[in-house]
């Protein structure tokens, strides 16, 4: 998936200065009844969510039957909180994959110069690649790899999830990490910290706030995609897993309205749970992260957070981690001391002096100095020499290094186009190819319509809301919960009616797809109405101007670059939303409109591999280009023109 | 400490002869760092210097902004590789950050989310001090900094005195051989900054906080004459030292003795480069100042112009308009990008400066980063004075520091409104002239001025009355001052001209379509 989510921003508001939330933290003066009273309620939460993990893990990986893996599921509404329980599980072990991946890859590509160049723009077509790509690559391996077991298909369904979160996620940690404030990063240096302190001391505080953000928006993004990772139908074959996402799935087949509604109302009460229970603490506690250089002004609120403040459960945690976390440093040292005395160097004298050290720990971290008798007095002359040489032939071997990496990764890039070319050639054709491109511009007029009218709709209410702070406190929360509920659970009620006033579904996938990305528009434009300074909107009425001017002067150019971040996410979104509103099975029918996503699912849904390749390919070649051709051309115009100071 | 003070600190070429001694903490040798613009040209920000600092001393690094003086200290650290030459901690050769030195920043450079207590004990933790022991070392070096009771404040909760003190704790606690502070008082109010200052020197002088010695990176000349042994003053680009001043003074030093207010006129001297006894402090040596050479020859310029209109023309906007422009800021040998070739070239450099030696202001390498109108203010306050004013007391005065003072200054004795000596500043007739003028004559005389000294202002301006339609677009002249400066420094430059032109009403510029056109005189333009 996608771009569903592009690097998102949180957004910014003003708040009245007040009181940091830091305070509660070293609060001591809270009751002792509350804090007892709290503690009961941590444990009972810890235990009960101990309890439910119990319970899911052994069906997780259940042996198949002797029917093989079914392909519908119960629609019993006794399950369906169960069902509930899965795809949350689901979610969080796709979310934990993304971390990590993020971690891995965003340090990859931000600390390696030549890996940088080629995990980025990777990472650019990875994302652009609707899921389903990835599900009809992948799947037969999964199941491959847990043979007689459910863990197989789960293990599909998981990482479908993970590669509808992993791709923003990463982007927003490799672009915290190329902007680590330098004076940071030379404080980092300058103390020596090893790699592995300055991740957690730096690299991780400091990507904190965005890429909490954007793991919200992930798990909005893999809510949309749930319906089509627990029920994968791949290769003429459907694997269905017990989860709220298969229920409408098989639900909506049925054309069962009112086991649909009980979906809708248990999700919205996962999606608030886990908004208040995970999202509103994580966001309060991450404000600590935030770089600023005087006391914070914004003040973010979480019940959830201030029960486990008053709680001992900080106390326990740090307990517990703080010897493993000992344990690891003292580790890290003796290999690194071990590393620098093999490595055969002299060490400077006197060092940086502290008591404990042996004098090997006062060498920087890793390097040493390879021996060449720079040190028996010959004089600086000498020295200088050596050095110079060795700069030389460090910068020679950079070189011939940069040739090597790139020579390689360009002939492979090349061979993998002229084979992909030729296979196309040799089974499909290329009018296949065509084809695909002239599906793709059918979705594309459907993405491009959908941008201009949500925009129309979007932009003026974003605006009225946005700048009425009374209105925008109660509505701004609300439309960040609905951009996470996954607006596919409604279809069947919008189908409901497209049968009913014979609306086909070729435009009416317009309505599906923007029913999953509005809400980017929406909530961006509100979050840019409500920046615009006091004193500029005082200014368009003491000049008395009239609301066509104060529109075409002060609010259209204020919001211009909210409305931008909104519509790169909601247009990426819009793509990767097709492959599920351009096909949907409703009351036992299957519709389709025509549209490149129509095209990827019918051919993974038939298992024809190649058209699957060229439509991933195809409409990886369209998000790509259209996101270079416009979205990032009006994103510097946003920087250079419209951004108010 | 005054072993150190005897030495013959200033011939560097005695430098390698006393490493071994023992007492020589970190040793340069010939290092240059320079980087490649945007348009492959290299551009030196440090070249060939040679630097020792010893056991006992506090050492002063003065220059004006733009000097490289923070590049210099972070090459010292180890935090950036010089390009070539070496830099040695102990007699051994850095290969990554400096293992004996403790950084203060000016921005402080505190870790946000941790706590005081947690942020002094950050180094000690990556030298593996076990917690209990780290916990001991940073409560003391938190007593000894004055930071008591704020151990488990965050940053942002602190005032920026308090933060430094942050700061200078964590690099305690380090006991580092050499403590290195990169303008660590300038992001303070006056009066903390003082405070902090003295506290540091307390430190210093009481000789228990384990530091060996201090570098110091400043452009403020009375705390490099407060604090430092020793003054090492760079020149800029690129830079290199032009001086080194010994301050002999007994500590404390009163700031208001006459001692103390002669070295800093001296320094005041060295640094605005108006002096004919040249580093008159005594250092003489190879890294003064170049001694005056042939002033470049107008030969030259044309040639530099016209290499500069080849890079336009290859250059992203080959537009036939451009090219013709070009061509004729070069066959008209002017001095567009003559007037800041000394970037790149060193020889050019010299040149240019020993012009400005020499009083003639033609060569001087690049506007200086001044408003008219605030130069317009400085020319105000020294008119005031009856009999001029000496730089120190004009900053003391105005409260400036030499990065403020300093450009103002070399805009003055460009435009040739004012004269300075020996540190003293007095208005020219045409200054005077200016300080009379109202609003719409003051204009008309900066316009004057500017065409007939500042060379860029007037290359613009010739080129466009020469273009056709009166207009040309400004990425022609960024693309010419960019063949010869790094990115950001062309569009300054460009930006700093476009503002003197403006304020001028000699041509304006339009930011959307990157054009800029002649100020016609529709308006009412006053003659």
């Amino acid at each position: 998936m996608a771009s569903f989510l592009k690097m998102f921003e949180p957004p910014r508001r003003l708040f009245v200065p007040a009181q940091t939330q830091e305070t509660d933290e070293r609060d001591t003066k809270t009751k002792p009844a509350v804090r007892v009273l709290s503690d009961c309620v941590v444990v009972a939460v810890l235990l009960a969510l101990f309890g439910a993990l119990a319970y899911l893990l052994p069906a997780i990986d259940a042996p198949i039957g002797p029917a093989g893996i079914p392909s519908t599921v119960s629609t019993d509404l006794r399950d369906l909180p169960y069902y509930a329980l899965r795809s949350v599980l689901r979610m969080a072990i796709a979310l934990l994959c993304s971390l990590v991946f993020t971690f891995v890859y965003g340090l990859a590509a931000a600390r390696s110069r030549r890996l940088g160049k080629v995990l980025i723009p990777v990472l650019d077509v990875l994302q652009s690649v609707p899921i389903l790509g990835f599900l009809s690559a992948t799947v037969t391996i999964w199941l491959a790899l847990f043979p007689g077991s459910m863990l197989g298909v789960e293990a599909a369904s998981v990482f479908a999830i993970f590669t509808s979160q992993a791709w923003n996620m990463t982007f927003s940690f490799y672009r915290s990490l190329t902007s680590e404030p330098t004076e940071l990063v030379e404080a980092a240096k300058n103390l020596h910290l090893s790699a592995w302190q300055r991740f957690w001391k730096l690299d991780v505080p400091n990507s904190m706030i965005p890429l909490l953000w954007n793991c919200m928006m992930s798990v909005g993004g893999g809510w949309f995609f749930l319906t089509a990772s627990e029920m994968i139908s791949v290769g003429n074959h459907t694997y269905a897993l017990p989860g709220i996402g298969s229920f409408v799935e098989q639900a909506g087949s049925e054309g069962d309205m009112g086991k649909i509604g009980w979906a809708i109302a248990v999700m919205i009460a996962v999606v608030l749970l886990i908004d208040v229970c995970v999202w509103k603490p994580l966001t309060a506690w991450a404000e600590k992260f935030r770089i600023t250089q005087s006391e914070s002004e914004t003040v973010k609120k979480s019940a959830v957070l201030t029960l486990i403040r008053h709680s001992h459960l900080n106390d326990v945690l740090f307990a517990l981690i703080r010897p493993v976390g000992d344990v690891i440093a003292q580790t890290w040292h003796a290999l690194k001391n071990a590393f620098s005395r093999t490595s055969g160097s002299r060490r400077p004298a006197v060092g940086v002096r502290t008591a404990s050290t042996v004098d090997g720990e006062v060498r920087p971290a890793g390097r040493a100095v390879h021996g060449d008798g720079s040190d028996d007095a010959n004089g600086a002359h000498d020295l200088e020499e050596g050095v110079d040489r060795r700069r030389k032939s460090r910068a020679r071997r950079r070189m011939a290094g940069d040739i090597a990496f790139f020579g390689v990764l360009g002939i492979a890039f090349v061979w993998g186009v002229v084979q992909l070319l030729l296979s196309i050639g040799r089974t499909t054709g290329f009018s296949e190819l065509w084809r695909a491109f002239g599906l793709g511009f059918i979705t594309f007029a459907r993405v491009a319509v959908l941008i201009v009218v949500c925009s129309l709709i979007w932009v003026p209410l974003g605006v009225i809301i946005g700048m009425n702070s009374k209105i925008s406190s109660v509505v701004q929360p609300l439309v960040q919960v609905l951009a996470s509920f996954p607006a596919n659970f409604v279809f069947p009620f919008v189908l409901m009616w497209f049968a009913a006033w014979h609306v086909s579904l070729d435009f009416g996938s317009m309505l599906l797809m923007a029913l999953g990305t509005q809400w980017y528009i929406l909530f961006n434009v509100i979050a840019g109405a409500s920046s615009i300074p006091d004193d500029l909107v005082e200014m368009t009425k003491s000049l008395h101007m009239s609301v066509w001017m104060r529109w075409k002067t002060l609010i259209l150019p204020a919001v211009f670059g909210s409305w931008v971040t909104g519509g790169i996410t909601a247009a990426g979104g819009a793509w990767n939303a097709s492959i599920v509103s351009e096909i949907v099975r409703y009351n036992g029918k299957t519709l389709t409109a025509k549209g490149l996503g129509c095209y990827i699912a019918e051919a993974t849904a038939k298992g024809e591999s190649m058209k699957v390749l060229i439509g991933v390919v195809v409409m990886a070649v369209f998000v790509v280009a259209l996101d270079r051709a416009v979205w990032q051309p009006l994103q510097r115009l946003a920087d250079r023109r419209f951004v108010v100071a | 400490m005054a072993d150190t003070l005897t030495r013959d600190l200033n011939d560097t070429g005695r430098k390698a002869a006393e490493k071994g001694t023992g007492d020589a903490i970190i040793e340069a040798n010939h290092v240059s760092r320079s980087f490649i613009s945007d348009k492959g040209n290299h551009l030196t920000v440090l070249d060939d210097i040679s630097l020792d600092l010893h056991e006992r001393e506090v050492v002063a690094i003065l220059g004006r902004s733009g000097a490289g003086k923070s590049t210099l200290l972070r090459v010292l650290a180890g935090l950036v590789e010089p390009t070539s030459g070496t830099v040695a901690y102990r007699g051994v050769p850095l290969t990554g950050a400096n293992p004996g030195v403790a950084l203060v920043f000016q921005t402080f450079a505190l870790m946000p989310w941790l706590d005081v207590q947690a942020n002094v004990e950050l180094g000690l933790e990556a030298r593996g001090v076990p917690r209990d022991e780290r916990r001991r070392r940073a409560l003391k070096a938190i007593d000894a900094i004055g930071l008591d009771g704020f151990e488990s404040a965050y940053p942002k909760e602190l005032s920026g005195g308090m933060k430094q003190r942050v700061g200078i704790a964590r690099a305690l606690v380090l006991e580092p051989d050499a403590l290195f502070m990169d303008e660590p008082f300038s992001a303070l109010d006056v009066l903390t900054a003082e405070n902090l200052r003295q506290e540091v020197l307390g430190l210093w002088k009481g000789g228990d906080s384990g530091i060996k010695s201090i570098l110091i990176v400043t452009h403020n000349i009375e705390e490099a004459v407060q604090m430092a042994d020793r003054v090492v003053v760079l020149g800029s680009h690129p830079g290199r030292i032009i001086a080194e001043e010994q301050v002999n003074l007994p500590r404390p030093r009163n700031k208001h003795s006459e001692e103390f207010e002669n070295e800093v006129d001296r320094l005041y001297t060295v640094l605005t480069g108006q002096s004919d006894s040249g580093g008159e402090g005594g250092t003489g040596g190879d890294n003064t100042q170049g001694a005056a050479s042939a002033a470049q020859p107008d030969g030259s310029q044309a040639a530099v112009a016209g290499h500069g209109a080849s890079v336009a023309a290859g250059g992203s906007t080959p537009s036939s308009q451009a090219r013709q422009v070009a061509d004729e800021a070069a066959s008209q040998g002017s001095d567009l990008v003559g007037g800041v070739n000394g970037q790149s070239d060193r020889d050019g450099e010299k040149g240019g400066e020993d012009a400005r030696d020499g009083g003639g202001h033609e060569d001087l390498v690049q506007l200086p980063d001044v408003s008219p109108g605030g130069l317009k203010g400085l020319i105000d306050v020294i008119c005031e004075y009856r009999e001029g004013a000496d730089l120190s007391d004009l900053a003391s005065d105005l409260s400036f520091e030499v990065d403020d003072l300093l450009p103002l200054i070399d805009a003055g004795s460009m435009l040739g409104v004012l004269e300075v000596h020996d540190g003293h500043a007095t208005a020219t007739q045409q200054g005077l002239q200016w300080h009379k003028a109202g609003i719409l004559e003051s204009k008309t005389l900066f316009a004057q001025l500017a065409m007939d000294h500042a060379s860029l202002v007037r290359s613009i301006d010739q080129a466009l009355r020469r273009s056709p339609e009166g207009s040309l677009r400004g990425e022609l002249f960024i693309d010419l001052l960019r063949g010869r400066l790094p990115d950001v420094e062309a569009q300054r430059q460009f930006s700093i001209a476009v503002n003197w032109g403006r304020y001028g009403e000699l041509f304006d510029y339009d930011a959307d379509d990157d054009v800029l056109t002649l100020d016609t005189g529709e308006d009412e333009q006053s003659d």
